[in-house]
């Protein structure tokens, strides 16, 4: 990779009281590329989307946006910055309809007052460019399904024109064909040049359209893998921590020796880690 | 009517209309198809104003048949000057529970607006306009109060405005002292709000014309620009249909004020209010955030909308327009008293609110339900005074049209529910 990361965070460590979420967090974005983002439940991953996004704001560590550093302490950052954040929950309001909530937060306005026509008219635009099918933009989005919310919320986030999108398992509660969209819009957004954080829980989504798999467990970086050269196995293991037995350890002590190998001192800490991470899900 | 052709194949070949959903329920040219979406509407609870307007048709029907008097167009014309008052009121309310959220300190600010005129007019020979303002402007001092607790301490709203409801209308019998109530002066432009009519009969029609071709204008360049930017638009003969029950609407109600004693001034401060924030809610990025926040405040937030500004912002705008209707509401009363504003004023203004068709649940309602919900409640009241009944029996009629609205909302959030709307 020769390209300058376009999105680059550097040690990133959140804290939510006692709970360890995030520690010492690494990870590049690039321009043209898909970045999957994996790990087990409560291994930080939304944790970090909300980060990026300015819903959180990070304890210590630095975030930096086309190589010059940048606080972000409020999502209005973010946008500011170029990055667009589908969440998980979608985060639409049900009771506006499509075209309002694609440009909730920033509406056209001529004179002060909201310009329905032209932001129904880009709305429309927009849609069909991205091939999404929705009954209406003029109906409230609690009468779409949930394939249809998905998309229209993966819309608002291009409404901006953003250059990374990050999507917080866009796929999880979707059907075949659905998912089989969504997967299409992401490699669109890859072909157009945007940079795509995709978290997902779902190995064959990931190796599907990701370039690069990023690992997280219990809030630290577990290794970045090119999905072309890495097996499903691999993955696996470095999610579940399977990798992490007498065999690895002893190579992993013969590969100290020579000073080359990441530490692996995930698994001296893991009752820790478990026990403060069942703490996270009572926070 | 001669537009309704059932063979769909005529569509011109060459439109290159993008394909449209099939399971989408397209609506279809001509009148067969407005029809048709009508009815869906109402079998997917979608009501709209339509309960109300209905039971106004039945309260009048029946007051006229048991009083004789109810629709003589002295009774109506008091109507209209009657509502102003707690319809302002109403209109802040509406915009509080479009938030999601209640001020239940309405009642106690008309009071202590009323009492701060009051004072300061009569008691300090403030100047009268002066005094209005100062009215006025306490109440969006007492509105940032609500605000600044609700929105930036996390009080809940009811909590606060409960505190706001008893804390007031204290504040309002300490500043009345010891006068029991202080009676408006006779220049003053308060008892204008009450007593002035505009008696040219061209006030009244020149208002209706200009509500009229108000309308008309708005409907008609918006529906130009959406076609010209190939939008679906409605068509002419909808616009004619809109546009002509809005002109019917706007005259009628004007012969019937010529009929007494003209155009009341009241009214015209309450229309103004009313299409001023029906703009406001429905045109600028501030009603839209207002929506937004009452749908889903989180999502609000992570869209970029600063939403404490929104909250605070509108329990300022409640309390004044609650504070200017307690000066309507004095004026009817003929002056300020320490009980001004107490007693079922609150509830009314409510009521109110909710009858005209604006969800208790946030994120769903109109401005004009602030018209229509007072009109229904202050046409019960009416009738109820001129077959002579007791104040008890005027609560409990109020309490029951109020427990019918709120029903008719739930049940039609229910159905909407089921057909896929909120």
């Amino acid at each position: 990779m020769t390209t300058a990361p376009l999105l680059a965070l550097r040690g990133v460590s959140k804290r939510f009281g006692a709970v360890q979420a995030l520690s010492d967090i690494d990870l590049e974005i690039h321009a043209g590329r898909v970045t999957a983002l994996v790990g087990d439940n409560g291994a930080g991953k939304s944790t970090l989307v909300k980060t990026i996004a300015g819903v959180y704001t990070a304890d210590a560590g630095t975030i930096e946006w086309k190589g010059r550093a940048h606080r972000i302490a409020r999502p209005q950052d973010s946008q500011d910055l170029g990055i667009a954040t589908v969440y998980q929950d979608l985060a639409l309001c049900d009771n506006l309809d499509v075209v309002a909530n694609l440009y909730l937060g920033r509406e056209t306005r001529s004179l002060g007052v909201l310009d329905e026509v032209a932001m129904e008219a880009r709305c429309r635009e927009l849609l069909d460019s991205l091939s999404i099918r929705i009954p209406s933009v003029r109906i409230p989005v609690a009468s779409l399904s949930g394939g249809q919310r998905q998309v229209v919320a993966i819309a608002r986030a291009l409404i901006g024109e953003p250059e990374v999108v990050v999507l917080d398992e866009p796929t999880a509660a979707l059907g075949v064909e659905q998912t089989a969209q969504v997967l299409d819009l992401v490699e669109l957004l890859r072909r157009r040049g945007l940079a795509v954080v995709l978290i997902s829980h779902n190995m064959a989504d990931v190796r599907a359209v990701a370039d690069e798999v990023a690992v997280l467990r219990l809030g630290r970086n577990n290794g970045i893998f090119p999905v072309a050269e890495t097996s499903h196995e691999e993955i696996v293991a470095a999610i579940t921590g399977a990798a992490d037995n007498a065999v690895t350890r002893r190579s992993a002590r013969t590969l100290t020796k020579d000073g080359a190998a990441p530490s692996t001192d995930a698994a001296a800490d893991d009752d820790r880690n478990r026990t403060t991470e069942a703490g996270e899900e009572t926070a | 009517m001669s537009g309704t052709t059932p063979t769909g194949e005529q569509e011109p070949a060459g439109a290159a209309a993008p394909v449209v959903d099939p399971r989408l329920l397209v609506r279809e040219r001509g009148m067969a198809g407005y029809v048709e979406e009508f009815r869906r509407k109402i079998r997917g609870g979608e009501l709209g104003a339509i309960p109300v307007v209905v039971g106004l048709i039945i309260i009048a029907v029946v007051f006229q048949s048991l009083t004789g008097t109810f629709l003589t167009p002295g009774n109506l014309s008091n109507i209209t000057v009657y509502i102003a008052g707690p319809g302002l009121m109403a209109v802040g309310i509406v915009l509080v529970l479009l938030l999601g959220e209640i001020d239940l300190s309405v009642g106690s600010m008309a009071g202590l607006s009323a009492a701060i005129w009051a004072v300061l007019s009569v008691g300090q020979g403030v100047n009268d306009l002066l005094a209005i303002v100062l009215a006025i402007a306490a109440g969006a001092v007492v509105g940032t109060i609500h605000g600044f607790f609700f929105a930036k301490i996390g009080v809940p709203a009811f909590v606060v405005t409960l505190a706001g409801f008893l804390g007031w209308s204290g504040l309002q019998i300490w500043i009345m002292g010891s006068e029991g109530t202080i009676n408006i002066p006779r220049d003053s432009l308060v008892r204008d709000f009450n007593n002035f009519y505009f008696s040219d009969i061209a006030a009244a029609y020149g208002l209706a014309l200009v509500i009229t071709l108000g309308y008309a204008a708005a409907l008609w360049t918006g529906e130009r620009r959406r076609a010209a930017a190939k939008l679906p638009n409605r068509q002419m003969v909808d616009l004619a249909v809109r546009i002509g029950l809005v002109a019917v609407a706007a005259f009628t109600v004007a012969y019937v004020l010529n009929q007494h004693r003209g155009l009341p001034l009241a009214l015209v401060i309450f229309l103004a209010v009313l299409i001023a924030a029906d703009f406001m809610v429905r045109r600028t990025s501030y009603g839209r955030q207002i929506f937004a926040v009452g749908g889903n405040a989180e999502a609000a937030r992570r869209a970029g909308i600063n939403v404490v500004r929104v909250r605070l912002t509108v329990f300022t705008i409640a309390s004044s327009l609650a504070a200017l209707g307690g000066l309507f509401w004095a004026a009817q009363a003929g002056g300020a008293s320490k009980s001004l504003g107490s007693g079922n004023l609150l509830m009314n203004v409510i009521a109110a609110a909710v009858i005209g068709g604006t969800s208790l649940f946030g994120g769903r309602g109109w401005i004009w339900s602030a018209l229509l919900g007072t009109l229904v409640i202050q046409s019960i009241t009416t009738g109820l005074n001129l077959l002579g009944m007791a104040s008890e029996i005027q609560y409990m009629i109020t309490g029951a049209v109020l427990l019918i609205a709120v029903v008719v909302d739930s049940v039609s959030r229910r159905t909407q529910r089921t057909a896929g709307r909120t």
